[in-house]
């Protein structure tokens, strides 16, 4: 390459600079808003699918639900007109139609991003049935045990609310709201744990009674 | 190269060279962070390669076909707009087509935006060239990456986690080697491999050297 070539002609104008990155600028939003907008339904769809094939894995025996959203103090069937940020839980029931307990959702910071996870919990027994992790990005091969570790999964089975529960070393626990945390990933089971102690303190107190929860959704039981 | 008189390079030779002998990762040694992060499984490999030669495809077509609009004083600016636009689409689709994918890269997608190789194909070759040989390259290397990752993915994951692909290879009693799976198991493998490729390398060079 001769020095000539690396002469510029004419140096481009600052308008020129200014137009090129705005028809970048906007044309980028164009095609990321009809991608958004294309996705959505889709994304929204497959979250709901992920939330209700998990509310059936946190509460055992679960064929039909109900979604209750809290309206002020007390909780009430969902009519599919509160916005999307409402708090809601869900009622279960078995095949004949019986009250089974409840499935919660919490959310909160874990050890990288946040932690949003639904449980299962029994009123008649206060204690929490179940326990499965929706969305997180806890460490590979360490943090992420709170979900691929089945063993830490079990601990979540039956598991005493009162008065509340505790994270204690792997192998030491032995009391009915003691869990056994993740060897490596501590603040990982301590973070799920402290998402579940929030959430019983927010919500429990306000959840029907057993006797006052709404009947079992027809069509879906007693087939 | 360096000859008064050389062949004219077709778009085949631009495809070809990416995968192999200019590979992106063993040769050129570029996208270090995904290569590193996100081979702990040969699942997440592979879906970080074929998002990453998805984007590195669309960028380079389009930096191609404007390659004579963008004024030189804006364009790595402007080649960013177009490469984090493709990144934050195909983070969308993977979440629409494949949630549990996307469950399991999380923040890696998003980080495509970032990756050393993408905009360096754009500034050393799909701004020079026109879009055909530019796609050819792009396809070239992306494949080359994706290869690269699956590489360093399956070997982690069959000694890390004692399973390929998610299925389990060598039944209970296996007993796993986590440090693979970990972030200093990507860099004990990826040294390991570069040394091998480098090893193979320079004995084909002192063949040809002898011959």
């Amino acid at each position: 390459m001769s020095p000539l070539d690396l002469a510029p002609t004419s140096e481009p104008g600052a308008a020129r600079l200014v137009a090129t990155l705005t028809a970048a600028g906007v044309l980028s939003g164009v095609l990321l808003t009809s991608a958004y907008l294309l996705t959505l339904p889709t994304i929204e769809h497959n979250r709901a699918e992920a939330l209700r094939a998990a509310v059936f894995q946190v509460v055992p025996g679960t064929v039909a639900m109900h979604k209750l959203v809290l309206r002020g103090e007390t909780f009430g069937l969902a009519d599919g007109t509160e916005p999307a940020s409402t708090t809601a839980v869900y009622a279960t029931y078995d095949g004949a139609g019986r009250f089974l307990g409840y499935a919660i959702p919490g959310a909160g910071p874990g050890f990288a991003d946040t932690i949003a996870l639904l449980y299962g919990y029994d009123p008649v027994r206060q204690c929490v049935v179940g326990m499965q992790v929706l969305e997180s990005k806890e460490t590979p091969g360490l943090g992420d045990k709170i979900f691929k570790d089945a063993r830490f999964a079990a601990e979540f089975g039956s598991l005493a609310v009162q008065p509340t529960i505790v994270v204690v070393k792997n192998g030491t626990g032995s009391k009915p709201n003691e869990v056994d945390g993740i060897t490596g990933a501590t603040i990982s089971s301590k973070a799920v744990v402290k998402i579940l102690n929030a959430a019983n303190a927010a919500l429990l107190s306000k959840l029907p009674s057993p006797d006052q929860v709404p009947q079992a959704p027809r069509a879906e039981v007693g087939k | 190269m360096t000859g008064p008189v050389t062949q004219p390079r077709t778009n085949y030779d631009e495809f070809v060279k990416g995968i192999w002998r200019e590979n992106p990762v063993f040769v050129q040694v570029l996208g270090m962070c995904p290569t590193l992060a996100v081979t702990n499984t040969a699942i997440n490999a592979l879906a970080m390669g074929s998002a990453t030669m998805v984007v590195l495809i669309a960028s380079c077509g389009i930096v191609s076909l404007l390659r004579k609009v963008i004024p030189g004083p804006v364009r790595i600016s402007t080649y960013v707009v177009i490469i984090a636009t493709f990144t934050s689409v195909v983070d969308l689709v993977l979440q629409a087509v494949a949630p549990a994918v996307h469950k399991e890269l999380g923040a890696f997608i998003a980080l495509i935006v970032v990756n050393c190789m993408i905009l360096g194909r754009q500034e050393a070759f799909a701004s020079k060239v026109s879009p055909l040989p530019a796609l050819a390259d792009a396809a070239g290397m992306g494949i080359g990456f994706t290869i690269a990752l699956l590489c360093l993915g399956t070997i982690r994951e069959v000694l890390g986690s004692g399973s390929l692909f998610g299925f389990g290879l060598f039944g209970p009693d296996f007993e796993p080697w986590v440090v693979m799976v970990l972030p200093p198991g990507g860099f004990l493998v990826l040294g390991l491999v570069l040394l091998g490729f480098n090893l193979g390398k320079r004995a084909r060079d002192a063949g040809k050297g002898a011959a």
